[in-house]
Protein backbone atom coordinates (compact mmCIF):
# COMPACT_ATOMS: atom_id res chain seq x y z
CA UNK A 1 0.00 0.00 0.00
CA UNK A 2 1.97 2.99 -0.77
CA UNK A 3 1.17 6.86 0.34
CA UNK A 4 -1.99 8.92 -0.28
CA UNK A 5 -1.35 12.39 -2.02
CA UNK A 6 -4.07 14.79 -2.82
CA UNK A 7 -4.67 17.12 -5.74
CA UNK A 8 -5.93 20.11 -5.73
CA UNK A 9 -7.93 20.89 -8.62
CA UNK A 10 -10.24 22.74 -7.35
CA UNK A 11 -11.83 25.92 -8.90
CA UNK A 12 -9.41 25.65 -11.97
CA UNK A 13 -9.88 25.46 -16.08
CA UNK A 14 -6.82 25.06 -17.35
CA UNK A 15 -5.44 22.30 -17.13
CA UNK A 16 -8.32 21.16 -15.44
CA UNK A 17 -8.42 18.28 -12.92
CA UNK A 18 -8.50 15.32 -15.65
CA UNK A 19 -5.25 16.13 -17.07
CA UNK A 20 -4.23 16.95 -13.27
CA UNK A 21 -4.69 13.71 -12.57
CA UNK A 22 -2.73 12.20 -15.34
CA UNK A 23 0.13 14.06 -14.52
CA UNK A 24 0.08 12.94 -10.84
CA UNK A 25 -0.63 9.24 -12.19
CA UNK A 26 2.96 9.50 -13.69
CA UNK A 27 4.54 10.41 -11.21
CA UNK A 28 2.71 7.82 -8.44
CA UNK A 29 3.80 4.49 -7.97
CA UNK A 30 1.60 1.09 -8.38
CA UNK A 31 -0.52 1.06 -5.53
CA UNK A 32 -0.45 4.76 -4.35
CA UNK A 33 -3.77 6.15 -3.34
CA UNK A 34 -4.39 10.18 -5.06
CA UNK A 35 -7.63 12.01 -4.14
CA UNK A 36 -8.69 14.45 -6.71
CA UNK A 37 -10.25 17.76 -5.61
CA UNK A 38 -12.61 19.21 -8.31
CA UNK A 39 -15.37 21.86 -8.80
CA UNK A 40 -15.83 20.30 -12.41
CA UNK A 41 -19.07 18.97 -12.33
CA UNK A 42 -17.76 16.95 -15.45
CA UNK A 43 -15.13 15.40 -13.74
CA UNK A 44 -17.20 13.18 -11.71
CA UNK A 45 -18.10 10.70 -14.94
CA UNK A 46 -14.78 12.05 -16.70
CA UNK A 47 -12.25 11.22 -14.27
CA UNK A 48 -13.62 7.21 -13.48
CA UNK A 49 -14.22 6.45 -18.04
CA UNK A 50 -10.83 7.34 -18.03
CA UNK A 51 -9.58 5.17 -14.88
CA UNK A 52 -11.65 2.29 -16.28
CA UNK A 53 -10.28 2.59 -20.01
CA UNK A 54 -6.74 2.44 -18.62
CA UNK A 55 -7.02 -0.06 -16.09
CA UNK A 56 -6.72 1.55 -12.76
CA UNK A 57 -8.81 1.53 -9.78
CA UNK A 58 -11.85 4.52 -8.94
CA UNK A 59 -11.87 3.58 -4.48
CA UNK A 60 -14.82 6.44 -3.95
CA UNK A 61 -16.13 9.20 -5.62
CA UNK A 62 -18.14 11.71 -3.39
CA UNK A 63 -19.34 15.27 -3.54
CA UNK A 64 -18.91 17.27 -0.36
CA UNK A 65 -19.95 20.63 -0.20
CA UNK A 66 -20.06 21.78 -4.06
CA UNK A 67 -16.79 19.39 -3.96
CA UNK A 68 -16.13 15.99 -5.62
CA UNK A 69 -13.20 13.90 -3.80
CA UNK A 70 -12.65 11.37 -6.17
CA UNK A 71 -9.94 8.83 -4.96
CA UNK A 72 -8.09 6.35 -7.10
CA UNK A 73 -5.82 4.02 -7.12
CA UNK A 74 -3.03 3.46 -9.45
CA UNK A 75 -3.24 -0.43 -10.85
CA UNK A 76 -0.01 -0.57 -13.48
CA UNK B 1 17.90 43.88 1.73
CA UNK B 2 19.06 40.68 -1.02
CA UNK B 3 16.67 40.06 -3.51
CA UNK B 4 17.67 36.77 -5.53
CA UNK B 5 15.87 35.61 -8.55
CA UNK B 6 16.84 32.17 -10.78
CA UNK B 7 15.92 31.92 -14.08
CA UNK B 8 15.63 34.72 -16.62
CA UNK B 9 12.82 33.73 -18.80
CA UNK B 10 9.83 35.18 -19.40
CA UNK B 11 8.87 35.31 -15.64
CA UNK B 12 12.35 36.21 -13.83
CA UNK B 13 12.63 38.73 -16.29
CA UNK B 14 9.55 40.34 -16.35
CA UNK B 15 9.80 40.28 -12.48
CA UNK B 16 13.36 41.31 -12.07
CA UNK B 17 12.85 44.96 -14.07
CA UNK B 18 9.51 45.34 -12.01
CA UNK B 19 11.08 45.02 -9.03
CA UNK B 20 14.36 47.38 -9.91
CA UNK B 21 11.60 50.51 -11.12
CA UNK B 22 9.43 49.50 -8.05
CA UNK B 23 12.46 49.83 -5.78
CA UNK B 24 15.03 51.91 -7.86
CA UNK B 25 15.60 54.34 -4.60
CA UNK B 26 16.24 51.43 -2.41
CA UNK B 27 18.58 50.54 -4.97
CA UNK B 28 20.71 53.60 -5.31
CA UNK B 29 20.83 53.41 -1.60
CA UNK B 30 21.94 50.69 -1.46
CA UNK B 31 19.39 49.10 0.64
CA UNK B 32 18.30 46.37 -1.87
CA UNK B 33 20.42 44.47 -4.38
CA UNK B 34 19.06 42.18 -6.88
CA UNK B 35 20.72 39.27 -8.41
CA UNK B 36 19.36 37.85 -11.75
CA UNK B 37 21.14 34.13 -11.86
CA UNK B 38 20.14 32.08 -15.43
CA UNK B 39 21.49 29.58 -17.87
CA UNK B 40 21.84 31.44 -20.94
CA UNK B 41 22.91 34.84 -22.20
CA UNK B 42 19.95 34.68 -24.79
CA UNK B 43 16.53 34.92 -24.38
CA UNK B 44 14.29 32.96 -26.48
CA UNK B 45 10.22 34.14 -27.62
CA UNK B 46 9.27 30.75 -26.98
CA UNK B 47 5.53 30.86 -29.17
CA UNK B 48 8.00 32.30 -31.87
CA UNK B 49 8.91 28.40 -32.42
CA UNK B 50 5.30 27.37 -33.58
CA UNK B 51 5.99 30.30 -36.42
CA UNK B 52 9.06 28.49 -37.34
CA UNK B 53 7.92 25.17 -37.90
CA UNK B 54 5.85 26.40 -40.59
CA UNK B 55 8.52 28.73 -42.09
CA UNK B 56 6.81 31.81 -41.30
CA UNK B 57 9.76 33.14 -38.64
CA UNK B 58 13.64 33.08 -39.10
CA UNK B 59 15.42 31.49 -36.21
CA UNK B 60 17.39 34.45 -35.59
CA UNK B 61 13.54 36.31 -35.09
CA UNK B 62 13.72 34.23 -31.74
CA UNK B 63 16.47 35.95 -29.74
CA UNK B 64 17.62 38.82 -27.95
CA UNK B 65 20.47 39.67 -25.53
CA UNK B 66 19.28 38.91 -22.10
CA UNK B 67 21.43 41.62 -20.99
CA UNK B 68 19.58 44.01 -23.55
CA UNK B 69 16.34 43.42 -21.89
CA UNK B 70 17.43 44.18 -18.16
CA UNK B 71 17.42 47.10 -16.21
CA UNK B 72 21.10 48.41 -15.60
CA UNK B 73 20.40 47.82 -11.77
CA UNK B 74 20.28 43.99 -11.75
CA UNK B 75 23.26 42.35 -10.76
CA UNK B 76 23.06 39.78 -13.68
CA UNK B 77 25.13 36.79 -14.60
CA UNK B 78 24.82 33.96 -16.41
CA UNK B 79 25.85 31.13 -14.08
CA UNK B 80 23.18 28.15 -13.51
CA UNK B 81 22.81 27.15 -9.93
CA UNK B 82 23.29 23.88 -9.37
CA UNK B 83 22.02 23.19 -5.46
CA UNK B 84 19.72 25.37 -3.62
CA UNK B 85 20.20 25.97 0.42
CA UNK B 86 17.04 26.73 1.34
CA UNK B 87 17.97 26.13 4.79
CA UNK B 88 20.47 28.52 4.89
CA UNK B 89 19.11 30.66 2.39
CA UNK B 90 22.07 30.42 -0.12
CA UNK B 91 22.35 28.98 -3.34
CA UNK B 92 25.46 27.38 -5.48
CA UNK B 93 26.41 28.34 -8.95
CA UNK B 94 27.85 26.29 -11.97
CA UNK B 95 30.74 28.15 -11.45
CA UNK B 96 31.17 27.79 -7.57
CA UNK B 97 29.69 30.74 -6.49
CA UNK B 98 27.68 31.38 -3.04
CA UNK B 99 25.08 33.80 -3.30
CA UNK B 100 22.93 34.66 -0.63
CA UNK B 101 19.49 35.92 -0.11
CA UNK B 102 16.90 37.18 2.06
CA UNK B 103 14.52 36.84 -0.68
CA UNK B 104 14.64 33.61 -3.21
CA UNK B 105 12.34 34.06 -6.27
CA UNK B 106 12.67 31.01 -8.36
CA UNK B 107 11.69 30.88 -12.00
CA UNK B 108 13.09 27.96 -14.01
CA UNK B 109 10.99 27.17 -16.53
CA UNK B 110 10.15 23.43 -17.65
CA UNK B 111 11.72 21.30 -19.94
CA UNK B 112 10.43 18.63 -22.88
CA UNK B 113 11.00 14.72 -22.03
CA UNK B 114 9.57 12.99 -25.19
CA UNK B 115 11.81 10.01 -23.85
CA UNK B 116 9.68 9.02 -21.60
CA UNK B 117 7.79 7.70 -24.13
CA UNK B 118 9.55 4.69 -25.90
CA UNK B 119 9.69 6.05 -29.61
CA UNK B 120 8.53 9.17 -29.23
CA UNK B 121 11.84 11.19 -30.51
CA UNK B 122 13.11 9.31 -32.96
CA UNK B 123 9.29 8.56 -34.30
CA UNK B 124 7.48 11.96 -34.28
CA UNK B 125 8.57 15.73 -35.83
CA UNK B 126 7.83 18.56 -32.85
CA UNK B 127 8.33 21.85 -32.81
CA UNK B 128 9.15 22.89 -28.71
CA UNK B 129 13.07 23.56 -29.24
CA UNK B 130 14.64 25.40 -32.05
CA UNK B 131 16.03 22.26 -33.88
CA UNK B 132 13.16 20.40 -34.14
CA UNK B 133 11.17 23.39 -35.09
CA UNK B 134 13.59 23.49 -38.01
CA UNK B 135 13.34 19.75 -38.29
CA UNK B 136 9.98 19.78 -38.50
CA UNK B 137 9.78 22.37 -41.13
CA UNK B 138 11.76 20.95 -43.51
CA UNK B 139 9.64 17.65 -43.13
CA UNK B 140 6.53 19.56 -43.82
CA UNK B 141 7.73 21.17 -46.64
CA UNK B 142 8.86 17.28 -48.02
CA UNK B 143 5.55 15.96 -47.17
CA UNK B 144 3.41 14.97 -50.32
CA UNK B 145 0.25 13.65 -49.04
CA UNK B 146 -0.68 11.15 -46.38
CA UNK B 147 -1.93 10.56 -43.03
CA UNK B 148 -0.81 13.48 -40.07
CA UNK B 149 -1.25 12.40 -36.55
CA UNK B 150 -0.96 14.85 -34.19
CA UNK B 151 -0.42 13.50 -30.34
CA UNK B 152 -0.23 15.45 -26.76
CA UNK B 153 1.61 14.37 -23.82
CA UNK B 154 1.25 15.23 -20.28
CA UNK B 155 1.52 17.98 -18.68
CA UNK B 156 2.90 19.89 -21.82
CA UNK B 157 3.26 24.23 -21.89
CA UNK B 158 1.08 25.97 -24.08
CA UNK B 159 -2.01 24.12 -24.04
CA UNK B 160 -3.39 26.28 -27.02
CA UNK B 161 -0.67 24.89 -28.94
CA UNK B 162 -2.25 21.61 -30.12
CA UNK B 163 -5.24 23.49 -31.43
CA UNK B 164 -3.07 25.86 -32.90
CA UNK B 165 -1.24 23.47 -34.53
CA UNK B 166 -4.62 21.76 -36.40
CA UNK B 167 -5.63 25.09 -37.90
CA UNK B 168 -1.61 26.28 -39.11
CA UNK B 169 -1.25 22.25 -40.63
CA UNK B 170 -4.92 22.99 -42.11
CA UNK B 171 -3.63 26.29 -44.12
CA UNK B 172 -0.02 25.12 -44.84
CA UNK B 173 -1.90 22.04 -46.43
CA UNK B 174 -4.05 23.76 -48.44
CA UNK B 175 -1.94 26.99 -49.94
CA UNK B 176 0.27 23.89 -50.74
CA UNK B 177 -3.11 22.98 -53.21
CA UNK B 178 -2.45 19.41 -51.46
CA UNK B 179 -5.04 19.50 -48.88
CA UNK B 180 -7.54 17.04 -50.66
CA UNK B 181 -4.15 14.69 -50.38
CA UNK B 182 -3.73 14.32 -46.40
CA UNK B 183 -5.94 13.12 -43.57
CA UNK B 184 -5.11 14.94 -40.58
CA UNK B 185 -6.24 13.36 -37.04
CA UNK B 186 -5.91 14.70 -33.93
CA UNK B 187 -5.52 13.03 -30.00
CA UNK B 188 -5.97 13.95 -27.09
CA UNK B 189 -5.19 13.13 -23.35
CA UNK B 190 -8.86 13.91 -21.65
CA UNK B 191 -12.54 13.62 -22.92
CA UNK B 192 -13.10 16.54 -25.00
CA UNK B 193 -10.94 18.56 -27.98
CA UNK B 194 -9.35 20.73 -25.85
CA UNK B 195 -9.20 21.00 -21.02
CA UNK B 196 -10.84 24.35 -21.42
CA UNK B 197 -14.56 23.44 -21.88
CA UNK B 198 -15.09 26.83 -23.77
CA UNK B 199 -12.23 26.25 -26.16
CA UNK B 200 -13.24 22.80 -26.77
CA UNK B 201 -16.80 23.96 -27.84
CA UNK B 202 -15.45 26.65 -29.66
CA UNK B 203 -12.73 24.33 -31.95
CA UNK B 204 -15.57 21.08 -32.37
CA UNK B 205 -17.47 23.26 -35.28
CA UNK B 206 -14.15 24.75 -36.50
CA UNK B 207 -12.55 21.20 -36.55
CA UNK B 208 -15.62 19.93 -38.32
CA UNK B 209 -15.11 23.06 -41.29
CA UNK B 210 -11.35 21.75 -41.59
CA UNK B 211 -12.35 18.07 -41.65
CA UNK B 212 -10.68 16.45 -38.85
CA UNK B 213 -10.75 13.68 -37.53
CA UNK B 214 -10.39 13.18 -33.57
CA UNK B 215 -10.31 10.79 -30.86
CA UNK B 216 -10.23 11.91 -27.56
CA UNK B 217 -9.24 9.92 -24.29
CA UNK B 218 -5.93 9.50 -25.68
CA UNK B 219 -2.53 9.00 -23.65
CA UNK B 220 0.49 8.27 -25.79
CA UNK B 221 2.20 5.27 -24.51
CA UNK B 222 4.36 4.17 -27.45
CA UNK B 223 5.05 5.02 -31.11
CA UNK B 224 6.24 1.91 -33.03
CA UNK B 225 8.70 3.30 -35.59
CA UNK B 226 9.12 1.03 -37.74
CA UNK B 227 5.37 0.09 -38.59
CA UNK B 228 4.71 3.79 -38.38
CA UNK B 229 2.12 3.23 -35.37
CA UNK B 230 1.03 5.08 -32.23
CA UNK B 231 -0.50 3.59 -29.42
CA UNK B 232 -2.73 4.95 -26.60
CA UNK B 233 -2.89 3.78 -23.15
CA UNK B 234 -6.05 3.39 -23.27
CA UNK B 235 -5.62 0.40 -25.59
CA UNK B 236 -6.01 1.76 -28.99
CA UNK B 237 -3.83 2.66 -31.71
CA UNK B 238 -3.60 4.98 -35.38
CA UNK B 239 -1.41 4.47 -38.18
CA UNK B 240 0.76 7.89 -39.77
CA UNK B 241 2.43 9.12 -41.96
CA UNK B 242 4.00 11.57 -40.16
CA UNK B 243 3.65 11.74 -36.33
CA UNK B 244 4.09 15.67 -34.90
CA UNK B 245 3.80 15.24 -31.19
CA UNK B 246 3.44 17.95 -28.40
CA UNK B 247 5.99 16.11 -25.97
CA UNK B 248 5.27 15.64 -22.05
CA UNK B 249 6.76 18.52 -19.71
CA UNK B 250 8.74 17.78 -16.27
CA UNK B 251 10.79 20.96 -14.22
CA UNK B 252 14.29 21.52 -14.40
CA UNK B 253 16.18 18.27 -12.90
CA UNK B 254 17.90 21.23 -10.69
CA UNK B 255 14.76 21.22 -8.96
CA UNK B 256 14.17 17.49 -8.94
CA UNK B 257 18.13 17.10 -7.76
CA UNK B 258 17.65 19.53 -4.98
CA UNK B 259 14.23 17.50 -3.82
CA UNK B 260 12.39 20.92 -4.33
CA UNK B 261 9.74 19.21 -5.32
CA UNK B 262 8.44 15.76 -7.14
CA UNK B 263 8.76 15.72 -10.87
CA UNK B 264 11.10 19.48 -11.10
CA UNK B 265 7.21 21.06 -10.07
CA UNK B 266 7.66 23.01 -6.86
CA UNK B 267 4.68 22.72 -4.70
CA UNK B 268 3.39 26.59 -4.60
CA UNK B 269 1.22 28.55 -2.29
CA UNK B 270 -1.74 29.34 -5.25
CA UNK B 271 -2.67 32.83 -3.88
CA UNK B 272 0.67 33.86 -2.15
CA UNK B 273 3.11 32.21 -4.64
CA UNK B 274 5.29 31.21 -1.88
CA UNK B 275 6.73 27.99 -1.52
CA UNK B 276 5.14 25.62 0.82
CA UNK B 277 7.12 25.61 4.08
CA UNK B 278 9.14 29.00 2.32
CA UNK B 279 7.18 32.04 3.67
CA UNK B 280 10.47 33.89 1.50
CA UNK B 281 10.53 31.83 -1.54
CA UNK B 282 8.08 32.74 -4.13
CA UNK B 283 7.88 30.33 -7.18
CA UNK B 284 6.54 31.23 -10.40
CA UNK B 285 6.04 30.42 -14.23
CA UNK B 286 6.13 26.70 -15.40
CA UNK B 287 7.91 25.34 -12.62
CA UNK B 288 5.33 26.14 -10.25
CA UNK B 289 3.07 22.72 -9.26
CA UNK B 290 -0.12 25.07 -10.10
CA UNK B 291 -3.34 24.06 -11.38
CA UNK B 292 -2.77 27.21 -14.07
CA UNK B 293 -1.89 26.84 -17.31
CA UNK B 294 2.17 26.63 -18.34
CA UNK B 295 2.21 30.01 -20.61
CA UNK B 296 3.85 32.60 -20.44
CA UNK B 297 0.87 34.71 -19.80
CA UNK B 298 0.37 33.10 -16.74
CA UNK B 299 4.60 33.65 -15.39
CA UNK B 300 3.82 37.79 -16.21
CA UNK B 301 0.87 37.82 -14.31
CA UNK B 302 2.26 35.74 -11.46
CA UNK B 303 5.82 37.77 -11.99
CA UNK B 304 3.80 40.97 -11.88
CA UNK B 305 2.02 39.73 -8.20
CA UNK B 306 5.50 38.98 -6.66
CA UNK B 307 7.44 42.19 -7.79
CA UNK B 308 4.20 44.57 -6.41
CA UNK B 309 4.26 42.20 -2.98
CA UNK B 310 8.64 41.92 -2.59
CA UNK B 311 7.94 45.44 -3.00
CA UNK B 312 5.83 46.26 -0.77
CA UNK B 313 7.56 43.64 2.13
CA UNK B 314 10.26 46.02 1.36
CA UNK B 315 8.32 49.25 1.79
CA UNK B 316 6.15 48.54 4.75
CA UNK B 317 6.67 45.07 5.75
CA UNK B 318 3.92 43.27 3.93
CA UNK B 319 2.21 41.77 1.19
CA UNK B 320 -0.62 43.82 -0.50
CA UNK B 321 -2.29 41.24 -3.01
CA UNK B 322 -3.40 37.76 -4.23
CA UNK B 323 -2.76 35.98 -7.44
CA UNK B 324 -6.14 35.06 -8.70
CA UNK B 325 -5.14 32.64 -11.06
CA UNK B 326 -5.28 35.27 -14.56
CA UNK B 327 -4.01 34.00 -17.39
CA UNK B 328 -4.81 35.55 -21.37
CA UNK B 329 -3.66 33.36 -24.30
CA UNK B 330 -4.13 34.41 -27.97
CA UNK B 331 -5.34 31.13 -29.78
CA UNK B 332 -4.61 31.59 -33.90
CA UNK B 333 -7.31 30.13 -35.76
CA UNK B 334 -6.39 29.90 -39.45
CA UNK B 335 -7.30 32.15 -42.01
CA UNK B 336 -5.22 34.86 -40.74
CA UNK B 337 -8.02 34.81 -38.06
CA UNK B 338 -7.11 34.42 -34.33
CA UNK B 339 -8.94 34.93 -30.73
CA UNK B 340 -8.48 34.86 -27.07
CA UNK B 341 -9.05 33.06 -24.25
CA UNK B 342 -9.08 35.04 -20.80
CA UNK B 343 -10.25 33.29 -17.54
CA UNK B 344 -9.31 33.26 -13.89
CA UNK B 345 -9.40 31.02 -10.50
CA UNK B 346 -12.94 31.32 -10.68
CA UNK B 347 -14.11 32.55 -14.34
CA UNK B 348 -14.37 30.33 -17.41
CA UNK B 349 -13.13 32.36 -20.33
CA UNK B 350 -15.95 33.52 -23.18
CA UNK B 351 -14.93 32.79 -26.46
CA UNK B 352 -15.32 35.39 -29.03
CA UNK B 353 -15.52 34.10 -32.31
CA UNK B 354 -12.14 34.37 -34.04
CA UNK B 355 -11.64 37.88 -36.13
CA UNK B 356 -8.47 39.68 -38.17
CA UNK B 357 -8.22 42.10 -35.84
CA UNK B 358 -7.10 39.69 -33.21
CA UNK B 359 -5.10 37.54 -35.80
CA UNK B 360 -3.21 41.35 -36.01
CA UNK B 361 -3.06 42.00 -32.71
CA UNK B 362 -1.07 38.78 -31.84
CA UNK B 363 1.25 39.22 -34.91
CA UNK B 364 2.27 42.54 -33.28
CA UNK B 365 2.37 41.03 -30.17
CA UNK B 366 5.00 38.69 -31.60
CA UNK B 367 7.34 41.81 -31.19
CA UNK B 368 5.66 43.95 -28.09
CA UNK B 369 6.90 40.81 -26.15
CA UNK B 370 10.40 42.50 -26.10
CA UNK B 371 8.91 45.46 -24.64
CA UNK B 372 6.68 43.23 -21.97
CA UNK B 373 9.95 41.35 -20.74
CA UNK B 374 11.88 44.54 -20.27
CA UNK B 375 8.43 45.10 -17.97
CA UNK B 376 7.07 48.31 -20.15
CA UNK B 377 4.03 47.05 -21.14
C1 LIG C 1 6.15 26.31 -28.99
C2 LIG C 1 5.71 27.13 -27.81
C3 LIG C 1 4.63 28.01 -27.95
C4 LIG C 1 4.22 28.77 -26.87
N1 LIG C 1 3.20 29.64 -27.04
C5 LIG C 1 2.79 30.43 -26.01
C6 LIG C 1 1.77 31.39 -26.20
O1 LIG C 1 1.22 31.57 -27.30
N2 LIG C 1 1.39 32.13 -25.12
C7 LIG C 1 1.96 31.98 -23.89
O2 LIG C 1 1.58 32.68 -22.96
N3 LIG C 1 2.95 31.05 -23.69
C8 LIG C 1 3.36 30.29 -24.73
N4 LIG C 1 4.38 29.37 -24.54
C9 LIG C 1 4.85 29.05 -23.16
C10 LIG C 1 5.84 30.04 -22.59
O3 LIG C 1 6.91 30.26 -23.47
C11 LIG C 1 6.34 29.51 -21.26
O4 LIG C 1 5.26 29.06 -20.48
C12 LIG C 1 7.09 30.60 -20.49
O5 LIG C 1 8.28 30.92 -21.17
C13 LIG C 1 7.37 30.18 -19.06
O6 LIG C 1 8.11 31.15 -18.42
P1 LIG C 1 9.13 30.77 -17.25
O7 LIG C 1 9.75 32.04 -16.83
O8 LIG C 1 8.46 29.92 -16.26
O9 LIG C 1 10.20 29.82 -17.96
P2 LIG C 1 11.17 30.13 -19.17
O10 LIG C 1 10.72 31.31 -19.94
O11 LIG C 1 11.32 28.85 -19.92
O12 LIG C 1 12.54 30.51 -18.48
C14 LIG C 1 13.28 29.65 -17.67
C15 LIG C 1 14.64 30.29 -17.44
O13 LIG C 1 15.34 29.60 -16.43
C16 LIG C 1 16.69 29.51 -16.80
N5 LIG C 1 17.27 28.39 -16.06
C17 LIG C 1 17.10 27.07 -16.27
N6 LIG C 1 17.82 26.36 -15.39
C18 LIG C 1 18.43 27.25 -14.57
C19 LIG C 1 19.32 27.13 -13.46
N7 LIG C 1 19.69 25.94 -13.00
N8 LIG C 1 19.76 28.26 -12.87
C20 LIG C 1 19.37 29.47 -13.33
N9 LIG C 1 18.55 29.64 -14.39
C21 LIG C 1 18.10 28.54 -14.99
C22 LIG C 1 16.66 29.35 -18.30
O14 LIG C 1 17.89 29.75 -18.88
C23 LIG C 1 15.52 30.31 -18.67
O15 LIG C 1 16.02 31.60 -18.84
C24 LIG C 1 4.85 28.62 -25.61
C25 LIG C 1 5.94 27.76 -25.48
C26 LIG C 1 6.38 27.01 -26.56
C27 LIG C 1 7.55 26.10 -26.41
Amino acid sequence: MGEKKVIDARDTYCPGPLMELITYMKQASVGDTLELLSTDEGSAADVPEWIHKVGHEVVSNEKVEGVWHIQVRKAK
Amino acid sequence: MKILVVGGGTGGTILANNLARRLSGEIRARKVRITLLTASDRHMYQPGLLYVAFGQMATDQLYRDQASLLESSIDFHVDPVEQFHLDKNQVTTKNGKVHEYDMLVIATGSRIVPEQIPGLTEGAETFYTEATAVKMFKCLREFQGGKVAVVVGVPHKCPIAPVELIFLLHDYFKARGIRDKVTIKYHYPIGRIHTIENVAKWAKPEFERMGIEYETLFNVKEVDVKNKVVKSEEGTETGYDLLIAIPPHRGMEVIEENNLGQGGWIPTDRYKLTMKDHDNVYVLGDTTNLPVSKTGSAAHFEAEVIAENIASIVKIGAPVRDYDGKVYCFIEAGHDRATYAMFNYLNPPDLKPASKPMHWFKVAYNQMYWTSVRGLL
